[in-house]
């Protein structure tokens, strides 16, 4: 009866929301390419930049030391203290975040049209020329070994620890980017200043910008903003040798509701396979309440608010994880669904229903993530460093649409490990 | 169809007349059964924005009864006469959309980001489901056990939400706000199938609700799909005017300290009632959301980050807040970590110190242009995101405002003077209803003598 209705009514007629965005190339007079969409009708623009690298790109022993230096750009430049850098900011009602991940650091800026000149030399002073003088390092320092306590009694963070040590080997994803208090507490002024040569660099930039700025002026204002940064970094990390020894390991913690993270090993983003990976997680885990493992782990059985999978695909690795929160006394069971709802998924694989509800699904939410300016840069930033082309955003849904029953079953029996599938717990779960 | 007229007019006096009412690209009006609808207009793409708002939330629910608001929310995915459980969500998905739904202490939400040619389905299906929502008694159970463990996820395994529990309790001596929107375990643990129809019957009806759909639609379209769907539905008589329990005066100021093995950073939180926006008189609201963000709005150039942070090393993060977008009177917030080595009381008095001489000195004039170019620009930003601009008008109108209230907010925080935000610090800041936390890990610290 349900399937009936919902099938019937997208016979009727097909879904109208298209992700309409005219994306232009741009290329600056320095040479610095950016993709740009033009949207006049509010007058403000939002720019994202991204540079490959991020925490990866730490030196021996100075582990934490991008996230701390990029914690610093807002916090002095030239004859600008902290307070009055975010004076001239705020004057300008433009706002910058630095951002860092394990594979690239990111700036979203965002500013009105009126006070875009300024708005632009001040991100430049912090990108290309912040002071990290001493009173701001011992501060930032502190904000973030503030952090790092927080996260050790964390259950959500101290299952990342103990899931990341356990399958990435030596690799820098094996550790948090943010460091530890030891690492932290022993960084240099020296240390960060470096960290700023190797994590901003030319060769390893992305942009995107979408708002009221034409392409001739996007140009200008790049070469204006980064012309000064390093032509190039330090090598990147080579990919990460993952364990997955498919066992259910138990960190043990003081907390009423154990928390488990749980993986296997993933899918490149560009291999032919990958979009029939991404339906099958949908399938399998995927956002939504109508996942498998939603209905099985929390619709039938109550064993949980919030369940999910995700296909992760890092600059140096690629997994398959999911993460469930349950009671102490329930965790076994969910564990025990989880496992079960895995086998059974390479087993049988899927049905001609399931994946034609699936792809309904997510070629209609596709272009309702194109719901804002600062969206949308996000989303054209990720597609350049995915190496996809301006085109991806209309022939999408094409191929998410030309996965077959056949070839997302072969994918489930191939992809699907069930015996590397590995647990790690903290809490205080029964049975475990 | 009863007349629901007179007490829909008391609230909301903008919708007394149900003539179409345009301001920008925001349209307003009411259908006969008393159902208020906003249009948002945004087609810069195809999608919109669906969203149906109650005017009930948790501090409505009977006494002993914690948690029925947002269990409600939880069985309105269950199924209808003819939709089977689950169903709503499915459906949602199969036409390519996204829905979900949230509950405050003064309203309950449900909403849908879909494709704009889908609005005539999602107002069907929530015409259904606000008025014949079936369940049976093993869905109830197993969503009981879900909701169980949402508290575990945001409660239980938290202990910074733990202590908010408690300060909200001790903050509050009369008014539900006091009683967390998720529900006392123990009462969660004995809600039933019966509580949550009777509170179903009780609130969910036309009258009692608000549509707000926002993004690429027309209000003619809009209108005529919502007469369609909804207006036939019958209004609840019942309903009056929301009168619940108010705070009596708060004569002694209250001091609590929490310890938890979980904690590793120790801070300390002081509390304020604080009176909340009216509808038509909103500038004791405007006049300390200034003050906040004065005090501890930036984290580099507030009076709190000065004093605490730059001019001396007392704490590692400072912040002011305040929200006036409540029913009934809200709290005005500090929080303060200390940096390491600064005992909890050494950083409350450097707090409370700094308060006092910022309420002597007076706003700096130049910081406050600064916090009202932010705000005016925040209105443009503000245009950026329907979902965000849908809720905006949601939220207000479900807690007595009106759309001009809304469209005044910014002017009237723009408006507001010096000499009203050191009038508002002195009546609020008043230590006889605050209340004071310290928040450790280890042995119970040395709060509730401190002066």
């Amino acid at each position: 009866m349900r399937f009936l209705i919902a099938l019937c009514l997208v016979a009727l007629s097909t879904l109208r929301a298209t992700a309409a965005v005219d994306i232009q190339e741009v290329e600056s007079p320095n040479g610095i390419k950016a993709w740009l969409v033009e949207e006049h009708s509010i007058p403000f623009v939002a720019l994202e930049l991204r540079f490959r690298g991020g925490g990866n790109l730490d030196a021996e022993g100075k582990r934490g030391a991008t996230n701390l230096m990029m914690g610093l750009l807002e916090e002095g430049t030239g004859d600008m203290d902290a307070r009055a850098f975010a004076r001239a900011r705020d004057t300008l009602a433009a706002s910058y975040r630095f951002n860092t991940n394990a594979d690239s650091v990111s700036i979203s800026a965002r500013f009105l049209t009126e006070n875009k000149e300024e708005s632009m030399d001040l991100l430049r002073q912090a990108l290309v020329s912040p002071s990290f003088d001493e009173t701001a390092v011992e501060r930032v320092r502190q904000q973030v070994l503030t952090g790092i306590r927080s996260s050790q009694t964390d259950p959500n963070d101290i299952a990342s620890r103990a899931f990341a040590a356990q399958v990435y080997g030596d690799h820098p994803y094996a550790t948090e980017f943010e460091g530890t208090a030891e690492s932290v507490a022993a960084l240099t002024r020296e240390d960060i200043v470096q960290a700023h040569q190797n994590a901003l660099t030319l060769d390893r930039v992305y942009v995107s910008a979408v708002g009221d700025i034409t392409a001739e002026e996007l140009g200008q204002m790049l070469d204006d903003l980064l012309t000064g940064l390093p032509e190039s970094g330090p090598e990147l990390p080579g990919d990460a040798i993952l364990t997955f020894d498919g066992e259910t390991t138990v960190v043990p913690f003081e907390t009423p509701q154990s928390v488990a993270l749980f993986a296997q090993p993933g899918m490149k983003r560009d291999d032919p396979d990958y979009f029939a990976a991404y339906i099958l997680n949908q399938i399998l885990g995927g956002s939504g309440f109508d996942s498998r493992l939603m209905t099985e782990v929390r619709e039938k059985r109550g064993l949980t608010y919030g369940i999910g999978s995700y296909l992760v695909p890092r600059d140096h690795a690629e997994l398959w994880v999911g993460q469930v929160a349950s009671g102490n006394d329930r965790m076994a069971d969910a564990i025990s669904v989880v496992r079960d709802e895995w086998a059974k998924l390479a087993t049988e694989g899927v049905t001609g229903e399931e994946l034609e509800q699936a792809k309904t699904y997510l070629t209609g939410a596709y272009p309702l993530r194109f719901d804002s300016n600062a969206a949308i840069a996000r989303i054209l930033v990720g597609m350049q460093m995915d190496d996809l082309p301006v085109s991806y955003v209309e022939t999408r849904n094409d191929r998410m649409n030309a996965v077959t029953l056949e070839q997302i079953n072969r994918v489930a029996s191939e992809l699907m490990q069930p015996d590397k599938l590995t647990f790690s717990v903290v809490g205080q779960p029964a049975g475990l | 169809m009863k007349a629901i007229l007179s007490p829909l007019g008391l609230t909301f006096g903008l919708f007394a007349t149900t003539a179409l009412a345009q301001a920008d690209d925001v349209t307003t009006f009411t259908l006969d059964n008393g159902m208020d609808v906003v249009v948002i207009e945004d087609h810069r793409s195809s999608a919109l924005t669906n969203m149906v708002w109650y005017k009930v939330g948790a501090a409505d629910e009977p006494a002993g009864k914690s948690g029925i608001a947002h269990f409600l929310e939880h069985l309105m995915f269950k199924g209808t006469k003819d939709m089977e459980a689950g169903e709503f969500s499915a459906t949602v998905a199969a036409n390519g959309g996204t829905d979900n739904a949230f509950t405050s202490q003064d309203y309950t939400a449900y909403y849908q980001n879909v494709a704009a040619d889908r609005l005539d389905l999602m107002l069907g299906m929530e015409a259904d489901r606000m008025v014949n929502l079936r369940m049976t008694e093993a869905e109830v159970l197993t969503e009981r056990d879900v909701i169980l463990e949402e508290r575990n996820m945001r409660i239980e395994n938290s202990p910074q939400a733990l202590f908010s529990e408690q300060a909200d309790a001790a903050q509050y001596l009369n008014h539900a706000y006091g009683i967390p929107v998720i529900g006392w375990r123990q009462e969660m643990e004995g809600l039933t199938q019966e509580d949550a129809l009777s509170f179903y019957h009780q609130y969910y009806a036309p009258n009692n609700a608000i549509l707000v759909v926002a993004g690429d639609v027309v209000p003619s379209d809009v209108r005529d799909l919502a007469e369609k769907h909804f207006g036939d539905l019958e209004p609840n008589p019942e309903l009056g005017p929301r009168m619940r329990p108010q705070e009596p005066p708060q004569r002694a100021e209250r001091r609590l300290s929490f310890s938890d093995p979980r904690i590793s950073q120790p801070y300390m939180i002081r509390s304020y009632l604080a009176p909340e926006r009216d509808s038509g008189d909103q500038r004791e609201a405007a006049a300390l959301t200034l003050l906040s963000n004065l005090l501890g709005g930036d984290g580099a150039t507030s009076y709190l980050a000065t004093k605490l942070q730059f001019d001396t090393q007392t704490a590692v993060y400072t912040s002011a807040s305040y929200s006036g977008a409540t029913l009934d009177d809200t709290k005005f917030t500090f929080v303060v970590v200390p940096a390491p080595d600064v005992e909890l009381s050494e950083a409350e008095a450097a707090m409370d110190d700094a308060i006092q001489a910022f309420i002597a000195e007076g706003p700096d004039p130049d910081d406050l242009e600064r916090i009202k170019t932010q705000f005016r620009a925040s209105e443009i930003y503000a245009m950026d995101s329907t979902s965000t601009r849908a809720n905006r008008y949601g939220a207000a109108l479900s807690i007595g405002l009106t759309v001009e209230d809304v469209q005044n907010w910014v002017p009237t925080v723009l408006d507001i003077t010096e000499e009203e935000i050191i009038e508002v610090a002195k009546s609020v800041l008043e230590r006889s209803s605050s209340v004071t936390g310290y928040v450790t890990a280890g042995n119970t610290p040395e709060a509730g003598t401190e002066g």
